[in-house]
């Protein structure tokens, strides 16, 4: 009952195409970006942003690209990590060696180096699928791994192999407490989403996930697949490469090679396959539940009153947490995106029977 | 109480259509294909027309779905030529030749499962859209009239077919009969001048066969499109079809009008056999 579309009509294409078709979606998606934009700000306090908020928008922004990959196009990489990696540090080498470049031209740049090296890596995908994939997107990783930690010239020949980052200086306006990083976050976050929701309902989206369904098929519609495939790394690794820079700049501050490792990777990738694939709304969902959840679990026996070890407690959360992941897939393998839009399904006769 | 009926005149038969069957559209010359030491086809030749509807027919293994696939760019033969337009075509890929203006639908159901019904005939119109990465991102100017300027197109297209009411449903959870249409659909928004049809009855109920031949003259008759499929169903072949080419062992059979092709003692030998003795 609460979620119909009786006596909603659409009257035009343009109507029908829109993002949001319901009356009921667009309500929601005001509510959300209202609380986030400024219900958030005035009322988290600065742990929750800083530890929390921020970190699960530049997650949600990275799982976004690689949903682009792998949901959309097919195409299963092990990389992303290394591709935030090169965008990270690229903008600090910009940053570093073209100081009269503004930040966000620095960004932008970043963005497109990640995404230069992510068709070079790309290239294996036209011979190759799946897990023989997976295997050669890995040697992006190691790659970047190696030549961070190995390439003084990367780090501006630091001894320790640690860089920070320069203020975050936007045009004169300097973003330094949480709550402007959040803002900055979020920002990119709204527009990353937005952009790659655009990008899968027109042509280019659409000849991903031709690919990704048949390529046979896709090819005797005229769709070249070493183009479809190459421009989904491409922007995949452009946002991922995005999102290691505000990882880089905006949450870590300063940071080291092992920031980006393999762990980053298949963190991401979780978030892709536990939030669904084919999905950005998943992204967010994903990124929430890698992030937020294990923070949860840490809290949890303290908000019951047990009283654990630190140790204890960290083991537990490894286990639940582990635990969590495999249960979810069994019941649910297309993720957080598909319960949502069964619940809606769900919503739209309730309380009725059918 | 009732008006008085006045008979409407019978239909034509269907022989007696008149279409506008003109110059030779796509001609093969000595195709030969082999696989290793298997002869896939050997040497074998013959035109498709613009207008008609021809069919190839044959048992199983006789080389048909090769010969599409020749034809369609996914085999290269080892020797022949294929002239399309009256040019030699040189080696191409698939979709090359969907460039060139060749669909087609394959013999069992390549569809996006993924994808809604809409979303997969949007497919087929991703030839004729044009607008920027930018364009596309942003969903402005030609990104969103492109859009909306192909939906309105392949909307006619559903009308056509009578698949309105799947529009929004995921081509996975569809019926048998309903996949070979919406594939028909996708092949057809692409505007093709020669549209190949893998078996597109195969597995179908006489109605779903009935409706499907419809589909088929339809097309035919109100595009104009050049139609070569590949069929079994002997009745439904020597209904709608123009001119029938048989294939056996890869070899050609006979070549002619469905009349002429009935009564060849070379393919009433290969579909019947011969008594020995």
């Amino acid at each position: 009952m609460i979620y119909r579309e009786t006596g909603q009509f659409r009257t035009s294409y343009a109507e029908d195409q829109a993002i949001f078709r319901l009356r009921q979606d667009k309500i929601g998606i005001a509510v959300i970006l209202a609380i986030a934009w400024i219900g958030i700000p005035f009322f988290a306090d600065e742990y929750l942003l800083r530890a929390i908020l921020v970190p699960f928008l530049i997650l949600a922004i990275a799982a976004i690209g690689l949903n682009l990959l792998l949901g959309y196009c097919g195409q299963i990489s092990l990389g992303t990590g290394a591709f935030m990696a090169i965008g990270a540090y690229a903008a600090y080498n910009l940053a570093l060696r073209l100081p009269a470049l503004p930040l966000l031209l620095d960004f932008l740049l970043a963005g497109l180096i990640a995404a230069a090296v992510g068709v070079v890596f790309g290239l294996p995908s036209l011979r190759i699928k799946g897990l023989y994939l997976a295997v050669a997107t890995l040697a992006a990783q190691f790659f970047a791994d190696w030549a961070f930690l190995r390439l003084p010239w990367f780090t501006n020949y630091t001894p320790s192999g640690s860089v920070t980052a320069p203020p975050l200086d936007f045009f004169g306006w300097v973003a330094d407490t949480p709550r402007e990083k959040y803002f900055v976050c979020l920002a990119f976050a709204c527009l990353t989403a937005l952009l790659a929701k655009n990008l899968v309902r027109s042509r280019i989206g659409r000849s991903w996930m031709a690919i990704r369904d048949m390529d046979i098929a896709a090819e005797i519609i005229g769709i070249r697949p070493m183009t479809a495939k190459l421009s989904a790394f491409a922007v995949s690794s452009f946002v991922a490469g995005g999102a290691g820079v505000l990882w880089a700049f905006v949450h870590l501050g300063s940071w080291e090679p092992l920031a980006f490792s393999i762990d980053m990777s298949f963190r991401l990738l979780f978030m892709v396959i536990i939030g669904g694939m084919g999905s950005i709304l998943g992204s967010f969902l994903g990124a929430a539940f890698i992030t937020v959840l294990p923070i949860f679990l840490n809290q949890a026996p303290g908000l019951v009153g047990i009283q654990l070890s630190t140790a204890m407690v960290s083991h537990l959360e490894f286990m639940i947490f582990g635990s969590l992941i495999v249960l979810f897939l069994i019941w649910e393998p297309h993720g957080l995106a598909r319960l949502w839009q069964i619940g809606k399904e769900k919503m739209r006769l309730w309380p009725f029977p059918y | 109480m009732l008006a008085t009926v006045t008979p409407s005149p019978p239909p034509a038969p269907i022989a007696q259509r008149q279409r506008a069957i003109g110059e030779v559209l796509l001609a093969v010359e000595n195709i030969s294909l082999r696989f290793g030491g298997v002869r896939a086809l050997s040497n074998v030749s013959f035109d498709i027309r613009k207008g008609e509807i021809r069919a190839i027919i044959g048992p199983n293994g006789a080389g048909k779905s090769s010969m599409l696939n020749v034809i369609n760019g996914f085999y290269h033969p080892q020797e022949g030529r294929i002239l399309w337009k009256g040019r030699a075509r040189s080696r191409m890929r698939p979709h090359e030749a969907a460039k060139g203006g060749i669909a087609r639908t394959f013999q069992n159901i390549a569809l996006f499962k993924g994808m809604t019904t809409l979303d997969n005939i949007m497919t087929g119109r991703i030839l004729k859209m044009r607008a920027s990465f930018i364009e596309q991102a942003l969903y402005v100017g030609r990104g969103r009239s492109e859009e909306l300027r192909e939906r309105d197109f392949v909307e006619r297209i559903i009308d056509f077919l009578e698949i309105a009411h799947i529009r929004h449903t995921p081509v996975g959870k569809l019926p048998y009969g309903l996949q070979k249409r919406v594939e028909l659909a996708r092949a057809l928004a692409m505007e093709p001048e020669l549209l190949l049809l893998d078996e597109p009855m195969a597995g179908m109920n006489l109605e779903e066969k009935e409706d499907m031949c419809r589909f088929i003259l339809d097309v035919n008759e109100e595009f104009g499109t050049t139609v070569a499929l590949i069929e079994h169903d002997m009745s439904v072949v020597m209904d709608i079809s123009d001119r029938v080419v048989v294939l056996d062992y890869g070899k050609l059979l006979a070549d002619g009008t469905p009349d002429q092709v009935r009564d060849d003692p070379a393919v009433i030998a290969a579909y019947l056999g011969v008594a020995h003795g």
